[in-house]
């Protein structure tokens, strides 16, 4: 979808006008109240589910929630997932021809703030011509996005749903951002982020950026019952090379990233991340910054999340609590870590089943 | 759908369009069920994983937490009625429980078994075995009951605390209302509902 109005972002630049790539799944019922918006996380796309071709190996991105008799059921929904403003899946981004020079926009590419995604996901439902979400779902970054979507456009949505987030990064979150961006930044193939002018790709940096965040995604006990010890060849090789299962997951999971993100999206991203913080315009009261919104909320933690702990989940109840908000919060015993949010934990899937049951028969009724 | 009797009881002390929280909610019914016909507006507190997908089937709000650890999320005085049923004898600390409730409330409502009733005092004093009833249910190794009390007990810390009993009702074992509210509570009442508040009448 291409937008030609000239779009005002938070950081005071404008973009010329934008595109933003998106799929959708469902129909949407005669009186348009059915329609969901997922938000995507940071590395994601707007692939959310099933299959593009009978060629690829994996379905879109939360397809183990996401389809038919599934919690997002395409039988009962409308869903709209887009690729956000920066990214590298088709929507405008880092990588995207400046108009004004012609040349990729590399570094030059403007700030994004959660905001501005908000902003140009509410377009999208202008030019979809839905005036009210029945939802805005997300996990982490995408939890954050429909946390912004409430307390932005507060009649625009009935329910948000806000999955392995927090209201705002800790310092340690942060800390592991920059690591990762510094291993971008300082590999040599990175040019001051004009890479693509010199027809390569900062493929190092980029592979150790994702093996780092890999690791965030994991928790300690998951990473034990998927690879424990186990040796990669069965037994110990001589000098420094790969030995174990957990270093051959990690270089396969940097490499196959590599070729296929941007590393300046990987920038941005991150730092959208970084700043996201909506209770910084309200004195740092997250109860104040909430108190606009008039969503139902569903509020979804994984134990064994430490980037993402439960305990920044119940920051955010807590605030909603505080506004007399319609709240549900689930804390799901999980081992898998962050990544829980992308598995079919049962009881995860139940909670959101029996939530979004309820989302449905509202927009049924409406 | 029919209320439990001890829960229809609770309701009915319930004012109309005031905001409630249910500490064990199990299910959800309680909550529902003041949605329905009172106009109330609720949480439920509830650590069972089967229960909190019900009570959202049942268009409750309810806030998954393990009430051992605490209630720093609620801030005080944010709730007319703070209640417990069938609770207070499975926590960890029931008296800070019972000060928890009436910081974040202005009143209390809590049920329990009452263990000096008759048929558990026959047990324990002519068998010799800790008692096992329909309201008590499990053998004392497996049992969520841990601080069992009784009528007489509760009352006296109560007393110690400062917190006023405001109305108490016995129920027998079909939490139907007994003739035990005034006629020895220790003894003949199965079940006891108690609604309390500060002595102060803080809040009010």
């Amino acid at each position: 979808m291409a937008f030609h109005a000239p779009l005002l972002l938070e950081c005071g630049a404008t973009l010329p006008g934008y595109t933003l790539a998106y799929e959708t799944y469902g129909k949407l019922n005669a009186s348009r109240s059915n329609a969901i918006l997922i938000c995507h996380a940071l590395s994601s796309h707007h692939h959310a589910a099933g299959y593009h071709s009978m060629d690829d190996r994996k379905p879109g991105w939360w397809d183990t929630c996401v389809g038919p008799g599934k919690p997002l059921d395409t039988d009962r929904f409308f869903i709209v997932c887009s690729n956000n403003l920066g990214g590298c899946h088709g929507s405008t981004g880092p990588a995207s021809t400046n108009p004004v020079t012609g040349k990729p926009w590399g570094k030059s590419f403007p700030d994004i703030v959660v905001r501005d995604w908000v902003r140009s996901q509410a377009q999208l439902a202008d030019a979809l011509n839905i005036e009210r979400w029945a939802a805005v779902v997300g996990g982490s970054l995408g939890g954050m996005q429909a946390m912004q979507w409430s307390i932005d456009y507060p009649d625009r949505l009935a329910h948000a749903v806000v999955i392995a987030a927090a209201p705002r990064l800790s310092a340690q979150n942060i800390a592991f951002n920059e690591v990762a961006r510094q291993a971008i930044k300082s590999d040599p193939e990175f040019h001051e982020g004009n890479f693509y002018e010199y027809g390569v790709i900062p493929e190092r940096g980029l592979r150790l950026a994702r093996m780092l965040g890999h690791i965030t995604y994991l928790s300690d006990d998951g990473m034990h019952a998927k690879f424990g010890r186990e040796l990669q060849a069965g037994s110990p090789t001589k000098g420094y090379d790969m030995e174990f299962q957990v270093e051959s997951y990690l270089r396969y999971q940097g490499t196959k990233f590599a070729g296929e993100f941007d590393a300046n999206t990987y920038l941005l991203m991150t730092k959208t991340l970084d700043h996201f913080d909506p209770a910084s315009e309200y004195g740092n009261d997250l109860t104040r910054a909430l108190a606009r919104a008039r969503a139902g909320f569903l509020v979804i933690s994984f134990t064994s999340d430490w980037r993402f702990s439960p305990a920044r989940s119940r920051e955010i109840v807590r605030a909603l609590l505080e506004n007399n908000i319609d709240v549900v919060y689930a804390g799901i015993k999980a081992d898998e870590g962050h990544d829980a949010f992308l598995m079919g934990i049962p009881q995860y899937l139940e909670v959101f089943n029996a939530y979004m049951q309820r989302v449905a028969r509202e927009a049924d009724a409406a | 759908m029919s209320l439990r009797p001890d829960l229809s009881i609770i309701s009915d002390w319930i004012k109309p369009g005031s905001r409630v929280l249910d500490l064990g909610c199990g299910d959800g019914a309680l909550l529902r069920h003041l949605q329905e016909t009172r106009d109330v507006a609720g949480y439920g507190l509830e650590i069972d994983d089967d229960n909190v997908t019900r009570c959202i089937q049942a268009g409750v709000n309810v806030i998954q937490t393990d009430l051992d650890a605490g209630l720093q999320d609620f801030s005080g005085r944010s709730f007319d009625y703070v209640v417990m049923s069938q609770t207070l004898q499975a926590v960890r600390y029931p008296d800070r429980l019972l000060e928890e409730m009436l910081r974040i409330g202005h009143e209390g409502i809590v049920t329990f078994p009452n263990f000096a009733h008759w048929k558990n005092r026959v047990q324990l004093a002519f068998g010799g075995r800790m008692p096992m009833s329909r309201t008590l249910p499990n053998p004392w190794y497996s049992t969520p009951n841990i601080h069992l009390c009784t009528v007489q007990d509760f009352e006296q810390l109560c007393a110690e605390r400062g917190i006023h009993v405001l109305q108490r009702i016995m129920v027998n074992h079909d939490y139907r209302r007994s003739s035990s509210d005034n006629l020895l509570p220790n003894l003949l009442g199965r079940t006891a509902i108690y609604r309390f508040r500060r002595n102060d009448g803080a809040g009010r």
